[in-house]
């Protein structure tokens, strides 16, 4: 490759080359280099481990479909369309996405004290005729995601059962784990940035591809 | 490989936000150190890591360990210029505690304590949740981290306009939506591959 690849962060962010918003970006180098970093450990890493690129795509799509983040949205939605070996995958997972939206965060605390705190709300699981086209695999990689980003005090060994019952080994699950949790990031600093950036002026580009 | 699932007792959970220190137990089985690799190593970035059950099951992918843990630490540890370090831990504190994470938020609401001596106003943060009357630029740290955590996101031109008037710059700003938006990560791991203990050492 001739260039390096662009910031994600920068390019869905809307952060120009010689912007105040890149200038203090700058001062986080290293932040900023390892969020882009993680992306690729994620998305382009060394070993691929047991994670395929397709399945990462997938949830990616599905992550960034829910969070409701448009510039997100398109970005990994288009890795999942380049990705699938099949178009109807793509179409499956739109419709997932449309039924899977909700707000978080909600979920239960351990019962005493914090029980008054608790809030119920979606729990989502795939369709029937959905599973059946995107396997059973996929299917409990997407629940799982969905818990996370929704309602992650939610989560217990019962749902780590069903990952390891679908396939997923130790290390695909801490793979999984970190490619949701790094979105649930990822998406908030653009959505943060991209807002800083709305009351300096700029991103006006960004935000008129994204609506 | 092992697959074990590893299920705990849950008599020592924790059922309320605290201060004080806690253990974490995973559900899954962390890589014994043996079956380390030189990657493995990397990917720890600090080898006293290794003792930590918590790296050791995230070390099961290093690269993206490694990347993680060098973003956290400069989000949370360059104090060269921009938001006072006590204020990154209070952003880390909040979103921890509106997502439910008790472990994450018992670590960030201690170092919150020691950087700002503030320990009465942390506890409230605690008892009360995300709610509670901190002081105007307190508050709206907590409310624009509130925001950022909520899904689909809630932070909008308001919160930055309640952070500039309570006397943060731009750069400051960012410090706060890194710090918030860093918080979202770590509690997803926490929260997902094991629980606290009230035994620090179980």
């Amino acid at each position: 490759m001739s260039t390096e690849p662009k910031d994600v962060i920068d390019l869905l962010a809307g952060i120009e080359p010689g912007s105040s918003l890149d200038g203090i970006r700058a001062r986080r180098l290293q932040a900023r280099e390892n969020a882009q970093k993680s992306y690729l450990a994620l998305f382009e890493p060394a070993d691929i481990g047991d994670v395929a690129v397709a399945e990462r795509y997938a949830v990616a799509a599905f992550v960034a479909g829910i969070h409701a983040e448009p510039a997100a949205a398109s970005f990994y939605s288009a890795g999942f369309a380049r990705s699938a070996d099949r178009s109807e995958l793509v179409d499956v997972l739109g419709a997932e996405i449309e039924r899977a939206r909700t707000e978080g965060p909600y979920g239960a605390f351990p019962a005493g004290l914090l029980s008054v705190e608790d809030k119920g709300g979606l729990i989502h699981r795939i369709a029937g005729k959905s599973r059946s086209v995107l396997g059973g695999r996929l299917a409990a990689a997407l629940e799982h995601a969905h818990l996370l980003v929704f309602h992650p005090r939610d989560a217990n060994p019962a749902a780590i059962r069903m990952l390891l019952e679908a396939g997923w080994s130790n290390t695909a699950i801490v793979t999984l784990s970190q490619l949701v949790a790094f979105l649930c990031f990822q998406i908030r600093t653009i959505a943060g940035l991209r807002t800083l950036g709305a009351s300096l002026g700029h991103g006006a580009s960004v935000s008129a591809k994204a609506s | 490989m092992s697959e074990t699932i590893v299920v705990r007792a849950s008599k020592d959970q924790p059922v309320t936000f605290t201060q004080e220190e806690l253990g974490w137990l995973p559900w899954l089985d962390p890589l014994p150190e043996a079956e380390f690799t030189e990657r493995h190593w990397a990917g720890l970035v600090e080898r006293s890591r290794a003792k930590s059950d918590y790296f050791r099951l995230l070390v099961r992918d290093p690269q993206i360990l490694e990347a993680r843990t060098k973003t956290d630490k400069d989000i949370f540890y360059n104090i060269a210029d921009g938001l006072p370090r006590a204020e990154r831990e209070l952003a880390a504190a909040a979103t921890s505690r509106y997502n439910g994470c008790i472990y994450c938020t018992s670590v960030h609401a201690r170092f919150a304590t020691v950087h700002s001596k503030r320990r009465d106003d942390i506890q409230r943060l605690l008892d009360q949740g995300v709610g509670a009357d901190l002081g105007e630029r307190w508050n709206a740290i907590v409310s624009a981290s509130v925001a950022l955590a909520s899904t689909p996101s809630a932070f909008g031109q308001e919160h930055i306009e309640q952070l500039r008037g309570v006397g943060l710059d731009d750069a400051e700003i960012v410090d706060v939506i890194n710090g918030a938006a860093f918080f979202n990560w770590a509690n997803r791991l926490m929260l997902s591959l094991g629980e606290p203990s009230t035994v620090v050492d179980a």
